[in-house]
């Protein structure tokens, strides 16, 4: 089985929906000719023409609006974000014009808007960013988070051949850090609106995502070691719809709860996750719900500065050790 | 940038029906407002209205030059696009009154009136934005090696926003076929063009674009046919946009909430403008040629009122919306 790194399963997934369906294209800042920014789509220039692989001007807002245009005429279009930071640029695109557009108009919009989010790579606060809250509380999007090789792809196709807009977070800190061995020619879709277990335990949930998922398995391997604690992992892999089923059933078995997740603290959707299990199961808790998050700051560049904001493996150790004596 | 010379052509006696559709369609729109004026007055409508009476003759004009397989997007003043381009009074009247006969089923209201059916992708309430869709919807078309045309109508405060510069400058670095309307009605709201504009001239806005442009009296229901006429064969046979600078004039406020003169335009001002309103410049033209009696006008405009009344009618006996339908097309099923 050939071995893949994220970056390659997530090209490889987009690569198998453009050549399966002449609907989808690719448009975005130097997608083409020079291949992406990270090099997500080298070759598809080669491979599927000037007019599937799209380089456009540096234009967020009308590469979101042409996309959501030409998807409402029947297309599938996969614009890029060169950083998932510039998505900013296209909010009013995504939450007022895509979001909405079924509802007051019965128009459908299959678009996926991907990018590279997270930080841990030193660049500052304009290229580290997690986006995810601010489109989280738009409904009319999905959100999708991968941490695994297997569910860049997966999810990819998913998000392609999805209905409704997609957002799509790759974390840049992953592209070329994680392998797996993915089957050649095996139609990997992962649902959207899923979690997995990335983990099983009984003493303990963590929920997270995206890069946060390989942090909190760290964790969770030192506290089996070192404190005989058995930490369960979910990886939420689908921020929006979130899968309610899947956080409640793990909770309700350890009854013990810490959400974990790389983006800022005030209004990250941890508090959502937290609220969530409040309403559904709060009489299983044996303690209150915990976070670990970055620092209400930017994202400083300075290394130092950048890996105390950021959430470490050590955080989590520190907030699952608490929860576990409580 | 060449700016074609505006061309009002004289009166084609054999194309009568065709001049006939167009004051119709535009009497149509202007009973229509004035009726849902009414409604909103009468508490019917709630929200934000924005009445198209005095632009008549740019979605009449420009609508008659489109085929019915071409694609358009427009601003919050939507009624009279939606009208020209052939919905009916009634599901529009529904959707204001907030009905579930609605086009929206009461979910879109006045500024979101559309008709996928009908190439009429809908109003969008935010300046300026639906307009890069439009350059979408133009990519889509050349992307399938279509003849179709998309056009995005918006006002003259729109080109001041980013999407609009993002949007133009893609559809003629594409070459695509689009058209976008401006419908210079000097005013973004109370904020008259020469407060907002550096330039006056919203066509010479092209020059950055390297874009076709062509600057047409609005309040001339022929100019507006013919112009469009014209953008609508260069996109369609070589895939060109058109930047299209409509002139023309509100004659009621902004929006329901707003006097049709004050602080920002004087009563003067309304009053001249009136004077070049395109129902009655139409019909003269026709009388003038012997191809319309007054009568003849008198019989139209009934025919047209009752057609309105029925639709006020049907609007106000319609149900409410369910809250059962409220999660409805929030996600594809």
């Amino acid at each position: 089985m050939p071995e893949l790194t994220y970056l390659e399963a997530l090209r490889q997934g987009m690569w198998e929906e453009m050549a399966r369906d002449e609907r989808v294209f690719i448009l975005g800042e130097d997608v083409g000719i020079y291949g992406g920014a990270f090099k997500v789509t080298e070759g598809f220039f080669e491979k599927f023409g000037a007019s599937r692989v799209i380089d456009t001007p540096i234009s967020e807002a009308a590469i979101v609006g042409a996309a959501a245009g030409a998807a409402h005429m029947g297309l599938r279009p996969v614009a890029e974000m060169q950083f998932i930071d510039f998505i900013s640029c296209a909010y009013d695109m995504l939450t007022n014009y895509v979001a909405t557009a079924r509802y007051r108009a019965g128009l459908s919009t299959p678009i996926v808007v991907r990018g590279p989010s997270g930080g841990f790579v030193r660049g500052g606060p304009f290229h580290s960013q997690m986006p995810e809250a601010a489109f989280f509380h738009t409904p009319g999007l999905k959100l999708v988070a991968p941490a695994t090789v297997r569910d860049a792809k997966g999810l990819i196709k998913a998000a392609i051949r999805d209905d409704d807009p997609v957002i799509y977070l790759e974390h840049k800190f992953l592209y070329r850090r994680i392998k797996e061995n993915i089957p050649e020619g095996e139609d990997i879709i992962t649902p959207i609106g899923k979690a997995r277990i990335a983990r099983e335990g009984k003493d303990l949930t963590i929920v997270t995502y995206s890069a946060m998922v390989w942090k909190s398995l760290e964790a969770a391997e030192q506290i089996e070691k070192e404190d005989g604690a058995s930490v369960e992992v979910i990886d939420l892999r689908t921020l929006l719809p979130m899968d309610d089923a899947a956080i409640i059933a793990s909770v309700k078995k350890t009854n013990r709860a810490l959400v974990v997740h790389e983006d800022t603290r005030t209004g990250g959707i941890a508090g959502e996750i937290i609220a969530r299990i409040n309403e559904q199961a709060f009489e299983w808790l044996d303690a209150p719900v915990m976070r670990v998050t970055a620092h209400d700051t930017p994202i400083p560049y300075a290394p130092t500065l950048e890996d105390f904001v950021l959430p470490q493996a050590q955080d989590v150790v520190k907030a699952a050790r608490w929860l576990l004596a409580y | 940038m060449p700016t074609p010379p505006t061309s009002v052509p004289a009166l084609d006696r054999s194309r009568l029906d065709f001049y006939r559709g167009l004051l119709r369609q535009m009497l149509v729109i202007r009973r229509f407002e004035e009726k849902a004026a009414e409604a909103y007055a009468l508490g019917k409508i709630g929200g934000f209205c924005h009445l198209y009476i005095g632009q008549e003759a740019v979605a009449v004009g420009s609508i008659a030059a489109l085929r019915h397989d071409d694609y358009l997007m427009c601003s919050y003043r939507e009624h009279g696009h939606a009208l020209a381009r052939g919905m009916s009074s009634r599901t529009v009247m529904a959707e204001l009154f907030g009905k579930a006969t609605g086009c929206s089923r009461g979910k879109g209201g006045s500024m979101h009136i559309f008709d996928a059916s009908k190439g009429f992708l809908g109003g969008h309430a935010i300046v300026g934005g639906h307009i890069p869709l439009v350059t979408g919807a133009a990519f889509a078309i050349k992307y399938r090696a279509g003849d179709q045309v998309a056009v995005a109508y918006y006002g003259e405060a729109a080109v001041n926003n980013g999407a609009f510069h993002e949007a133009l400058n893609m559809a003629a670095l594409w070459k695509l076929p689009a058209i976008y309307l401006c419908e210079n009605n000097r005013y973004g709201m109370g904020t008259a063009l020469e407060r907002a504009s550096a330039i006056y001239d919203i066509a010479q806005r092209a020059c950055s674009y390297d874009m076709i442009a062509e600057t047409v009296d609005g309040m001339d229901v022929l100019a507006v046919y013919e112009a469009t006429a014209r953008a609508v064969k260069r996109a369609r046979e070589g895939h060109l946009p058109t930047l299209l600078e409509v002139r023309t004039y509100r004659f009621m406020g902004h929006s329901m909430s707003d006097p049709i003169h004050g602080h920002y335009r004087t009563r003067e001002e309304v009053d001249e403008q009136k004077k070049k309103d395109p129902i009655p410049a139409l019909f003269h033209r026709l009388e003038a040629a012997g191809l319309m009696t007054q009568a003849d006008y008198d019989a139209l405009d009934a025919h047209v009122l009752a057609e309105v009344d029925a639709a006020v009618k049907f609007a106000d006996e319609s149900p409410e919306p369910d809250a059962d339908q409220l999660y409805a097309d929030v996600y594809s099923a």
